[in-house]
């Protein structure tokens, strides 16, 4: 019954979806009073849109709660043994279910722009809901029609198959809503795009307006992107933290396009510049989303993450994404001539720091989108070839570099125009950390990897350049925005240093040991002392007891080899210790069927734990311009109330 | 399969557990690393051979470490993997006429983006 009901209300979402795209041509089209009315109605439809796939995601949910076997999907995919959180985050730990949460949150997006966008003009505000009607019912057809998740089963099996251990774990609680809020926020921008392509209202206003979109999408992406990341390191039990695995990159993608849509909107906001370069970039970063989206649900990569191989399921996201990309890209070249060009600037300016950097982000995330898709054309032309790590450090490595030097001198920058020499004046402090941090990692190791040294070297100088601005500022009248940006740039600096340090300094020890045995990796004297079983709701694992000690200091850390029965699957469970220069990162093995040892991985590492803290700094930035953004507008508010 | 239980025929002979444990010498597990994190478990989904539970993987990290304790090249072995495997095999994909296009990438989308961004500062006074 509840399997029903979410299935009715989700086609009635579709059909609200159509009707909002309706009334958007609708009342853009028509000067009279049906075209008024029309336009009255639009905000109120998205907002039911909105209700109503709530209501089928809530159903989705209670189904898996309550384990309910007879529809398909929970038998497939849930357990009647395991823990509760699991069930209620188990309902989209699998394709349908992932793409429910998905259009959820785009509904939850359309309703919230329908119901809180005051800024924008009325036409472009129906424009960008009727394309947000658009790219929902394009989502809506793709799951009625090709993955209902409430397709039933009769009869009805005894017990479901479980979900992947892999994903058993809180971080699917928060991992996908957290990317996809992130997608979907771009979507936001997105139809913010179409909507000013459509009435030709690109300024400063539609900037303004659009900017707590970018900002909020991006702080999401952030957040998902540096949390996903920890989660495959402790979870995946090899120490590794990025793996340009094509799921990563696929949500590196919008995150890198987000980033220049950032600083591009910024531009707009204050000096009406970069007009073109903010709408291509709204449309490239949504597209990226739709892009991730199909490499990751489409099962054309295998990976922990695509739950289900069905290339119709594939042809259908391609034919989406034909339309969405196609029809926003000729939008794009058909209007774009009549909007009028921006203010001018000069190539040493705040703008020309701003430019370059769009035009770097751009061409890394080109490199990450060709190298993510090569192996897929190549292999259609039966052409079998892997594109991994040496490739991505080879051909993103030095842009990033110079990436981060702009990133070091832009704020630093005047706006309209600024002398080169001065600049460099500016830049001397920056410039000396960074040379001082190069000599000293070159005397002190000497067989530092180059890309390591390089990334060392110029995450101490961006820290450097990055707090400069705020040097000679009263600190309690510098804006929030301000702080924002110097957090963000100073927690890039933070994750490269702590990047650098990973693939530098890591101690690792590979071993097989009897219980009593001790072992050295790095600082630490690791002794293995016992081996016994343990038991958790729907596992059985082999727990190791460890003690660390090195000077002053000691930990006692337990890894697990555990097995789930339903699916049969063996995990590695890591044990870390953090201390404040690193992580004791330990993983029990197998035992050596010759010798009765157990084999263990250990490794030392110094200082990763800055990838994820800087990773936290950026998202940190992103919210202090959020909030300080508020502030200002909540402030002016205010004012005109008092005055007006 | 048999190819994998030929790699274990080829490392079964030896005692120490290469698959596992680390070379004595520092400098040769250092070069061993560096080509295991480039070598693709053939069986996995998309992990190195470094970051792998796989069977197969650790058989393959043990061949690596034996051939570069015999005093191999890394690029010697990469080649004869490559031979067995397939370019499928290296994460690191060589250059040919199939992968220009993809090693040309970078350069080409600088100039484009270049050429792109040259008319945001045309309009100078």
């Amino acid at each position: 019954m509840i399997a029903e009901a979410g299935l009715a209300a989700l086609w009635f979402a579709a059909m609200l979806a159509g009707l909002q795209l309706l009334l958007g041509v609708l009342a853009l089209r028509r000067k009279d009073v049906a075209g008024e009315q029309a336009m009255a109605a639009i905000g109120p439809v998205a907002i039911l849109q909105g209700a109503l796939v709530a209501i089928a995601m809530g159903a989705l949910i209670a189904v898996f709660l309550n384990t309910d076997l007879s529809v398909k999907l929970v038998a497939e995919n849930s357990h009647s043994a395991k823990p509760w959180i699991y069930k209620f985050a188990g309902a989209w730990g699998n394709h349908e279910g992932s793409m429910l949460l998905w259009v959820t949150i785009l509904g939850a997006g359309g309703a919230l722009v329908a119901w809180k966008e005051r800024t924008l003009d009325r036409a472009t505000h129906v424009a960008t809901l009727a394309a947000q009607g658009a790219i929902a019912l394009g989502f809506y057809a793709f799951l009625l029609f090709a993955s209902n998740p409430f397709a039933r089963l009769n009869p009805a099996p005894i017990e479901g198959q479980g979900l992947n251990p892999l994903l058993q774990d809180p971080g699917l609680a928060f991992h996908p809503p957290t990317l996809y809020a992130g997608y979907v926020g771009l979507s936001v921008a997105f139809s913010f795009a179409v909507g000013a392509l459509v009435t030709g209202q690109v300024g400063p206003a539609f900037a303004r307006a659009m900017r707590p979109w970018v900002l909020g999408a991006w702080v999401l992406l952030t957040i998902g992107i540096t949390a996903g990341s920890y989660w495959a390191y402790y979870e995946l039990g090899w120490g590794g933290w990025w793996f340009w695995d094509p799921v990563e990159n696929a949500s590196l993608m919008p995150w890198l396009a987000a980033t220049a849509l950032l600083h591009s909107v910024n531009v707009l906001a204050a000096r009406d510049g970069l007009r073109a370069w903010t709408v291509m970039l709204a449309v490239v970063a949504f597209s990226m989303s739709m892009i991730g989206t199909f490499l990751v649900r489409s099962g054309i990569l295998t990976s922990v993450h695509a739950f289900a191989v069905d290339p119709r399921r594939g042809a259908f996201i391609l034919a989406l994404l034909g339309i969405y990309i196609g029809g926003a890209l000729a939008l794009f070249g058909s209007r774009i001539g009549q909007v009028r060009a921006g203010r001018s600037f000069a190539f040493v300016s705040r703008e020309g720091g701003l430019v370059v950097n769009n035009l770097l982000l751009s061409v890394i995330l080109g490199i990450v989108l060709i190298g993510t898709l090569y192996p897929l054309v190549a292999a259609g032309f039966g052409v079998r070839l892997s594109v991994g790590p040496p490739f991505f450090h080879a051909a993103a490595g030095p842009i990033a570099l110079a990436l981060v030097a702009v990133m070091a001198v832009g704020p630093a920058l005047r706006w309209r125009s600024d002398d080169a020499e001065a600049v460099l004046i500016r830049m001397l402090w920056p410039m000396v950390a960074a040379a001082g941090t190069f000599a000293l990692m070159l005397t002190l190791t000497g067989g530092m990897g180059v890309l390591s040294l390089l990334g060392l070297s110029f995450g101490v100088g961006l820290i450097v350049a990055s707090v400069m601005p705020i040097t000679r500022r009263n600190w309690r009248r510098t804006p929030l925005p301000i702080w924002g940006m110097v957090v963000a740039h100073v927690g890039l600096g933070v994750s490269m240093i702590g990047m650098a340090c990973d693939s530098a300094f890591t101690a690792e020890r590979l071993v097989a040991l009897y219980p009593g045995q001790a072992t050295i990796v790095g600082p630490w004297r690791v002794e293995l002392n016992r081996i016994y079983p343990n038991i958790g709701a729907n596992w059985s694992a082999l727990e190791a007891r460890l003690t660390a000690t090195r000077e002053g200091d000691g930990a006692t850390l337990r890894p697990q080899q555990r097995f789930f029965t339903d699916p049969p699957t063996t995990t590695s469970e890591s044990a870390i210790a953090t201390r404040w220069d690193g992580q004791l990162y330990t993983v029990l093995g197998q035992q050596d069927a010759a010798t009765g040892r157990w084999q263990l991985r250990l490794w030392w590492k110094p200082f990763v734990t800055l990838i994820w803290l800087g990773g936290a700094l950026i998202a940190l930035g992103g919210v202090l311009a959020l909030v300080g953004r508020w502030f200002k507008a909540w402030q002016q508010r205010r004012r005109e109330a008092l005055w007006g | 399969m048999s190819l994998s239980l030929a790699l274990l025929l080829a490392v079964a002979t030896t005692t120490p557990d290469y698959g596992n444990t680390q070379l004595p010498d520092r400098q040769a597990e250092a070069q061993a690393r560096a080509l295991m994190g480039e070598l693709r478990c053939v069986v996995c989904q998309g992990q190195s051979i470094a970051d792998s539970d796989a069977d197969m993987a650790a058989d393959m990290r043990a061949l690596v470490r034996q051939r570069i304790a015999r005093g191999e090249s890394p690029e010697a072995i990469r080649a004869w993997l490559i031979e067995r495997y397939g370019d499928y095999v290296s994460y690191d994909p060589p250059l040919s006429g199939a992968t220009a296009l993809l090693w040309a990438t970078p350069i080409l989308l600088l100039a484009v983006g270049a050429w792109i961004a040259r008319s945001s500062f045309r309009k100078r006074r």
